[in-house]
């Protein structure tokens, strides 16, 4: 089709889709702005038309984002190497979902898409609260505008993804290829950035709630779906991030405490914090003071993470681009920070709890020690974050905080937070009686003995490991004891079969349910972390054609080399069999990639996943001629569990959030009724 | 209540205070420094046993890569000086003679470096290919006929 290419053509050099671009981003800047004082001005001056004009910008935001995304997509999609963004990610050679996943892969397209996503939010959450939450509701959409205007920012300035080049390139080199060269690269950046720009929603109505003075827990109440699903998001991606990292790095981990971890893994701890704390406030008014600070901090920690990891301030294997916008972050950090602690500090009079602890043994000790493990680890892990570059500002050298800084700090950390997980369900609020709390506990203290004996009985000697598997034990029974109960109070008193009992119980009190769950979830990742880091067994081997290696119940024989030319990459396998006692059960090929124009290679480990344990081999290197191949085998137990309790996490989180309709044989009597009896 | 009240803000002070002390402790004991060959041996008698990460360039001719044994030496420079290094892992593919490497380990008495890590030092920027043919020709003779 001539003409259509034709008119293809005439509009590249006209630059059409860079000028949409453009004019979206800039307009949607200065909407945020007009936005923003609208609001304020609106809000202050009690003028229904300035609030309802802020508000119709935020919604025009959406759309405006929407559109730059999609001519940006778009240019990637035709290979428009006039436009900035295209020419330095884009490549003709990459397959289709590559090219549209590159949307995220650099420094500009992440702030594109972050502007969708933050304007979304922003958009739907203003659109949801209109007209119900007055003043505080509209602060809330100023302050989301506010945010919005640092990202357009961002975009019209140090990070313009619609710059002109030329002369127009013909191709260009592609994404990172450790980017490309695994499809979790498709779902990881999103959900991180549905996590991370997700606390910006009550974190605004945070702000909103102060400036509007109205600090009863109406913005905790409000906020609360939100928080959640930015949580499940976040938890999710933590999750992929690490998947990602045992499927890409080859070396068969999935954390090293770097940096750009934990600057995904700093908010997702305030912000469990915070999920814990509110329940506090909401049943006695406790810790209103607190819960601020914590989603401050949780929003604080969010930009603070983006910053590590987009200004290329620490060199890591994930700080993909470096850029000029350092600075406009820092100043943004030092508004935010500045703003915060003025408003906290203005109301701190204002804040002071109705209540206070009655007794030790109670729900409310537990979140409280729960926040102050929280607080600890977000601290420890802070602190190991930001030292090598205080360091390398003040001193001038060049130092990493290792691996065994984090590991000797947290794991004690994770011990005690996964007995909290045990004993918090099981206290009741104000006062436990200490008759039925012994009696609650038996159960869990046998399951704690037995899984640490079971543990020392497979080979651990470490007390960490031996604790973490009797506290994974004691919180899981804990927590499935909570739902007997439910379950066999709902059956004694209205009749249920098992099956409608444990979905009515759901149903009526999902948020607690809910929560439940993900402490499940959360077990089975712990227990799979201890038992991969306790029982792992690495070996490496050189192996001829033909030759087998032992490790384990696995016996693995090296068949043959392979490769195979691809139009973005050229990869080179190795052929191996895998038998268990003699009997091949399966055949994997660990590679290497050599993508175009970069001499290093990005290897593709294979692994045999399985409930039990994990075969993992990777291939390290290999003679040209095809004689030999040296790999890394890897025998990891228990590894699938990590990832299935992270989706145990979210499905918890979810059903945390879903709006449940009450049902009519339900009694309505909300509180005495949700509590089984016992508790 | 009052009393309470105390208990509780002590206790949670001397658990901060503890954690803190830990913490400075930890990270001290666990810095690892990066250093190049020069700076690594001007520190004379402490450079011995302590963590670091040493980076330089892989000295020409001076491989020796037993693939059967897993063991490898060769000598890391930074154009000031040299030192040798011992490792018992496999090099990634894309080590070789004058690459930029980091590694991480300690050096021994004997002057060894003795390290559990090496990384070949990469940059993220497009690069077209110098030292090294493209993969496509070097390891052509690898493409099986039938499909697998």
């Amino acid at each position: 089709m001539p003409e259509a290419a034709g008119r293809l053509h005439f509009a590249r050099e006209l630059g059409l889709t860079r000028i949409l671009g453009l004019a979206a981003i800039t307009t949607a800047f200065g909407l945020s702005i007009y936005g923003l004082i609208a609001a304020v001005l609106g809000a202050r001056l009690q003028r229904a038309n300035l609030v309802r004009s802020a508000r119709a910008a935020a919604y025009a935001n959406a759309g405006l984002l929407a559109a730059a995304n999609v001519a940006m997509i778009y240019a990637l999609v035709t290979h428009d190497f006039s436009v900035g963004y295209v020419a330095q990610v884009g490549s003709r050679a990459s397959p289709l979902w590559v090219t549209i996943v590159s949307l995220w892969s650099a420094l500009e397209g992440s702030i594109l898409f972050w502007g969708l996503v933050l304007s979304a939010y922003t958009a739907v959450a203003t659109w949801l609260t209109r007209d119900r939450l007055g003043a505080m509701g509209t602060y809330a959409t100023a302050t989301m505008l506010a945010v919005s205007a640092f990202f357009y920012l961002l975009l019209v300035g140090p990070a313009n993804p619609f710059g002109r080049v030329f002369p127009v390139p013909i191709d260009g080199p592609g994404p990172n290829p450790l980017l490309q060269n695994h499809i979790l690269m498709a779902v990881h950046p999103p959900l991180l950035y549905l996590g991370y720009v997700g606390m910006t929603v009550p974190f605004a109505f945070a702000i909103g709630a102060m400036l509007a003075g109205r600090l009863d827990d109406v913005w905790i109440r409000e906020t609360r779906r939100w928080t959640v699903t930015a949580w499940m998001f976040l938890s999710l991606a933590i999750m992929a991030g690490m998947w990602w990292s045992y499927e890409v790095l080859g070396w068969g981990g999935y954390w090293a405490w770097d940096p750009v971890e934990n600057a995904s893994f700093m908010p997702w701890l305030t912000a469990t914090a915070f999920l814990h704390s509110v329940m506090v406030q909401e049943r006695r008014g406790m810790l209103r003071m607190w819960n601020l600070t914590l989603i401050t901090s949780t929003f604080l920690l969010t930009i603070l993470g983006t910053f590590l990891t987009r200004s290329g301030v620490i060199s890591s294997v994930h700080a993909f681009s470096e850029g000029p916008i350092g600075i406009y972050f820092l100043v943004f950090i030092s508004i935010i920070l500045l703003v915060s602690l003025v408003l906290l500090t203005g109301r701190s009079s204002e804040l002071k709890s109705e209540a206070r602890i009655d007794a030790p043994m109670s729900r409310e000790t537990v979140f409280l020690l729960n926040n102050l493990v929280f607080t600890v680890f977000t601290f420890t892990v802070l602190l190991g974050t930001l030292f090598p570059l205080v360091a390398e500002a003040v001193r001038g050298v060049k130092v990493s905080v290792g691996a065994p800084f984090f590991n000797r700090m947290t794991v004690p950390l994770c011990a005690m937070l996964l007995f909290l997980v045990g004993v918090g369900p099981v206290l009741p609020w104000r006062a436990a009686d200490m008759q039925q709390l012994k009696k609650k506990l038996v159960v869990p203290g046998a399951a704690f003995l037995i899984a640490a004996v079971l543990g020392f009985a497979a080979g651990a000697r470490n007390a960490y490991a031996l604790l973490a598997f009797g506290f994974a034990a004691f919180a899981l029974v804990c927590n499935l004891e909570e739902y007997v109960i439910g379950v066999r109070a709902r059956r004694r008193a209205h009749g249920e079969s098992l099956l409608s009992a444990t979905g009515r119980l759901f149903a009526a009190n999902n948020r607690r349910y809910g929560g439940y769950l993900a402490h499940i979830g959360l077990i089975m990742v712990a227990v799979g972390i201890t038992a991969s880091s306790t029982f792992r067994h690495e070996r490496e081997a050189t192996l001829t054609p033909g030759e087998t290696f032992q490790s384990g119940k696995y016996t693995i024989r090296f068949e043959e080399l392979w490769a195979r030319d691809e139009p973005q990459r050229f990869s080179v396998g190795a052929e191996v069999s895998v038998f268990i006692r003699d009997r091949q059960v399966g055949t994997l090929h660990p590679k290497l990639n050599y993508y175009r124009g970069r001499d290093e290679p990005v290897p593709t480990p294979a692994v045999r996943s399985r409930l039990d344990r994990d075969l993992y081999l990777n291939l390290l290197a290999f003679q040209r001629d095809g004689s030999n191949a040296t790999f890394t085998i890897l025998v990891e137990p228990m590894v699938f569990w990590i990832w299935a309790g992270g989706f145990v996490v979210a499905l918890g989180a979810l059903l945390g959030v879903l709006p449940m309709r009450r049902r009519a044989t339900i009694n309505p009597m909300r509180k005495p009724a949700a509590e089984p009896a016992g508790v | 209540m009052k009393k309470n009240r105390t208990i509780l803000i002590a206790g949670l002070l001397l658990i901060a205070g503890g954690f803190g002390y830990l913490l400075y402790g930890g990270i001290g004991e666990n810095l690892v420094y990066f250093l190049e060959p020069s700076e690594l041996l001007s520190q004379g008698e402490t450079a011995y046993g302590e963590p670091v990460r040493l980076g330089g360039q892989v000295v020409a001719g001076t491989v020796k890569w037993d693939a059967e044994a897993i063991d490898l030496r060769f000598t890391l420079t930074d154009g000031k000086e040299q030192v040798e290094v011992h490792s018992k892992k496999a090099p990634p593919q894309m080590f070789r003679e004058g690459q930029g490497v980091v590694v991480e380990g300690k050096l021994n008495r004997s002057g060894v470096f003795e390290s559990h890590n090496l990384m070949v030092k990469h940059s993220n920027e497009y690069q077209p290919p110098h030292d090294m043919k493209d993969p496509r020709d070097s390891y052509q003779n690898l493409i099986r006929s039938e499909s697998d």
